[in-house]
């Protein structure tokens, strides 16, 4: 396995007259989880929609594993092992969370029963054990999430695509989710999240990103790019990081 | 994994029912009870499971229907070949205007108006072109001979519908349990989730328009066998892409049943308003329409989720927390 | 075969014909824009706008033209009921069920009116139907001509009332954003409901500036429907103007195709154009790509 999973050289993407995102290169190191961070309307899940082949750059390369997936279709992509979660949620309502996660199995499992035991197992690593025959469109926010977790994972991806998947949960939530996550690393996942919980971030990421405005503007540890004032302008506005250093408190 | 139980329990009522009346009212009606639950079997799978609505499965009726037909008269093909003949060029036109349609991405509303229109074109066509007859329509020559697919009595008729639905019942069942039927309901529910998990969704789409215009097509066959006539108006026409979605949306779409429980339910509803009120036409649609707006605002589940509900009833309070159910 | 003569009548009925298809999309477009549903009624309802007229003539005495403003009311007013009682309750908010609960809305209304008024085709006999006006090498029946203006009128009137008044506001910020405009107290239901009053409004001008020429029988308004989806997808779902310009080409089209091909194939024309331009962009040509 390449020691960058993926790597996105030069993306650009536009919308209309809109540069959604410019000339984006960054790489994800194999069995590391990088954390892709940025205010409000950076083009993050555009930037996913991207690397999972929802939306076609108009400029440059995807690479998966050394290979060029730039013009693969979706479920192609899924097949080579990149498997995302959606910002909002998209759970095949009318089906129960163990028929949700079974599609996905049945992807490297023609048989319906070893597909249904394959979620079985999915789900009980992330917790959704007791909620198996629930269906979907029942479970509360942060079961919807696990739900979109345990579907992404039922395909034994290498590459995993989290968007905000703790978002619109309560702290303790967040608490119970980090350590799932943390957990697939330790088989060899490799992770790209979207985050705004920045506690997760710093607790789990060991490579950050920054996209501001379509571009990404710095790169290095979580430490590194909390400190760089360029971030800090990019949430906070021009001379934002004068003002904090000049300032007494500090956010 | 779900039995194929049920299907044999109907089945065996059903074939029972020659060996206990020889009344040619009873049969008729059956045999088209039959024949609309065939090719709303066909709808089913396409629209019931797959989500996926068509307009237009007049389209794959009556293209099998005009092949055998043709095949026999202009050149004195066998009914029994014409009836794959027929089979066979339904599913094409299935394939067809699947590969067209979905390879558009065609979703929705749309997919439903373009197979409105295909099935439009069709009819158009067909009643203008000589080889079909144009208005006069093809006349299949009576010949009563089993080889020629052609009977005295109605009895081997029922069977042979009767072979037919049950055959389209245990495919519908089979897919149900297979990879290929939980794919297609995914897309049903998700598409852009479906295709995110790997799954093809051109692929399986197309997959089930040519499965679901194979078992139309053969509705279409045994038409022209059982009635001996076709023209534009009955091969392409409104009617038959009306009852192909009615009966399974009646009975509760995407459910093994629906077609032919909803075919029970509209015939009979067609046959009491046409006692009450003197064959008076088009009273009998008019209810179908409004059993249609019925069971769509009331009973969005049909029949099935009816009885589903109803013997559910009961056990409430001794069940699992309830799950949002409509 | 292509000498103006031959021409310059195909284009000009082609566009007279036009305009009330287009007519009949538009009150389809305005649906299809606000709620965001295929009006499977609509020709069903034209038909039955048809009888209406053709029996405010046979019985009241009333010239068609006089008796769109009878029936326009009128017809607004079904359309609302409708929508408001009927077809919004039913359909429990899902697009699938809006379809078939509309088919159902025109299977009841066309086979009540074969049931009530049989399948006999009727016609009017209007003194002055068959009129004509020269114009070039061409001779244009009156009420064409009539129709043409009457047409450009209601489409005129419509987008002043879209762009000037409250309610047309209101069905704009609901057609665009409906949690939002619900969110600035704007009564949904009640929109959506004046939206199909004013998409069944359009229907019945059209039956009116139809029977002086066209003949009524409970399927007459199907012709219409296809034809109407077919201007819709091509103008682009819930615009104005994309009603307007792709009915007059729809017109045309058919006018050409019934030369080339004759009167039973002409409308195959427009269903194959139909079928081609939602292949080629399945969200019809001005509409956002899927």
């Amino acid at each position: 396995m390449a020691e960058s999973l993926l790597v996105v050289e030069n993306v650009s993407k536009r919308f209309g007259g809109l540069l959604a995102i410019d000339k984006a290169s960054f790489q994800v190191g194999t069995g590391r989880i990088t954390a892709l961070i940025g205010p409000n309307g950076a083009g993050k899940t555009t930037l996913f929609s991207i690397i999972s082949g929802f939306l076609s750059a108009d400029e440059g390369r995807i690479l998966y594993d050394g290979a060029d997936i730039t013009a693969e279709s979706p479920h192609q992509r899924a097949r080579r092992g990149v498997a995302r979660t959606f910002q909002i949620v998209q759970p095949f309502a009318g089906l129960t969370v163990r028929e949700n996660i079974a599609i996905g199995s049945h992807l490297w499992q023609r048989n319906r029963a070893k597909a249904i035991d394959a979620a079985n197992q999915v789900a009980l690593s992330v917790g959704l054990g007791a909620q198996l025959d629930a269906p979907a469109a029942t479970l509360t926010v942060a079961g919807s999430k696990r739900l979109e977790l345990a579907r992404a994972l039922s395909i034994a991806p290498g590459l995993l695509l989290l968007d905000e998947v703790l978002a619109g949960l309560n702290p303790s939530e967040i608490r119970d989710m980090m350590p799932v996550i943390r957990e697939l690393t330790a088989h060899g996942m490799t992770i790209l999240m979207t985050e705004h919980v920045m506690q997760a971030v710093t607790a789990l990421a060991e490579h950050v990103l920054v996209l501001a405005e379509g571009r990404i503007i710095a790169q290095g540890t979580a430490q590194d790019v909390a400190a760089d004032p360029v971030v800090v302008e990019a949430y906070l506005g021009r001379g934002a990081a004068r003002r904090m250093t000049a300032g007494s408190t500090h956010a | 994994m779900k039995s194929y139980w049920p299907i044999v329990l109907a089945v065996v009522l059903l074939a029972i029912v020659p060996l206990v009346t020889t009344s040619n009212v009873v049969l008729n009606f059956l045999i088209t009870t039959l024949l609309i639950a065939l090719v709303g079997q066909g709808w089913n799978l396409l629209g019931g499971y797959g989500g996926q609505y068509s307009f237009g499965h007049a389209a794959f009726f009556g293209t099998a229907a005009y092949t055998t037909a043709i095949l026999q008269v202009q050149y004195g093909i066998n009914a029994w070949l014409g009836l794959f003949a027929g089979i066979f060029a339904g599913s094409l036109v299935g394939a067809v205007i699947g590969v067209l349609c979905f390879r558009s991405g065609l979703r929705g509303s749309y997919f439903s108006l373009v197979t409105l229109a295909f099935a439009e074109v069709l009819r158009i066509v067909s009643s203008v072109i000589p080889i079909t007859g144009a208005g006069v329509g093809t006349l299949i020559k009576l010949d009563l001979r089993p080889e020629a697919f052609q009977f005295q009595s109605r009895v081997p008729f029922y069977w042979i519908v009767l072979t037919l639905v049950a055959l389209s019942l245990v495919t519908v069942r089979a897919a149900e349990n297979s990879r290929f039927g939980a794919y297609l309901v995914a897309i049903r529910e998700n598409e852009d989730a479906a295709s995110a998990l790997g799954i093809n969704t051109f692929a399986v789409k197309l997959a089930a328009i040519t499965l679901s215009a194979a078992i139309a097509a053969a509705a279409g066959c045994f038409y022209a066998q059982y009635f001996l006539f076709i023209d534009a108006a009955i091969a392409y026409g409104p009617w038959i892409s009306i009852d192909a979605l009615l009966a399974p949306i009646v009975g509760g779409a995407g459910t093994l049943f629906a077609s032919l429980l909803g075919a029970l339910v509209i015939k009979t509803l067609g046959e009491a308003t046409k006692l009450l009120t003197s064959d008076a036409p088009g009273l009998d649609l008019v209810i179908y329409g409004l059993v249609l707006i019925a069971v769509v605002g009331l009973a969005p589940r049909g029949i099935a989720g009816l009885l589903t509900a109803l013997f559910r009833w009961p056990f409430r309070a001794v069940a699992q927390p309830e799950g949002g159910n409509g | 075969m292509l000498s103006p003569v031959i021409l310059v009548p195909a284009v000009l009925n082609g566009l007279m014909a036009g305009a009330v298809y287009a007519l009949v999309a538009l009150g389809l477009t305005l649906i299809y824009g606000v709620l965001h549903i295929i009006n499977f009624a609509h020709g069903a309802l034209l038909s039955a706008a048809m009888f209406a007229a053709f029996f405010a003539f046979t019985l009241l005495g009333v010239d068609p033209y006089l008796a769109i403003f009878l029936l326009a009311p009128l017809f607004f007013a079904i359309g609302y009921t409708l929508q408001r009682f009927i077809i919004g309750p039913a359909a429990h908010g899902e697009d699938r069920n809006f379809l078939l609960v509309t088919l159902g809305l025109a299977i009841v209304i066309e086979n009540a009116l074969l049931y009530f008024f049989r399948a006999d085709t009727r016609t009017i006999n209007l003194p002055y139907a068959f009129d004509v006006v020269e114009i070039g090498p061409a001779f244009v029946a009156v009420p064409r001509i009539i129709a043409f203006g009457a047409v450009i009128a209601v489409a005129g009137a419509l987008w002043i009332m879209m762009r000037f008044t409250d309610t047309g506001k209101a069905i704009r910020a609901v057609a665009k954003e409906k949690l939002g405009a619900e969110l600035c107290g704007i009564d949904v239901a009640h929109i959506y409901a004046v939206t199909f009053g004013l998409g069944t409004a359009c229907v019945a001008v059209a039956a009116c500036l139809l029977i002086p020429t066209y003949y009524v029988n409970p399927t007459a308004g199907e012709a219409f429907v296809l034809i109407a989806f077919t201007i819709v997808v091509l103008g682009g779902m819930g615009s104005i103007a994309g009603a307007l310009i792709g009915g007059l080409c729809v017109g045309v089209v058919e006018s050409f195709s019934s030369i080339f091909l004759g009167e039973s194939l002409g409308q195959i024309g427009i269903f194959i154009m139909f079928i081609v331009v939602l292949l080629a962009r399945p969200s019809g040509l001005f509409g956002a790509r899927p």
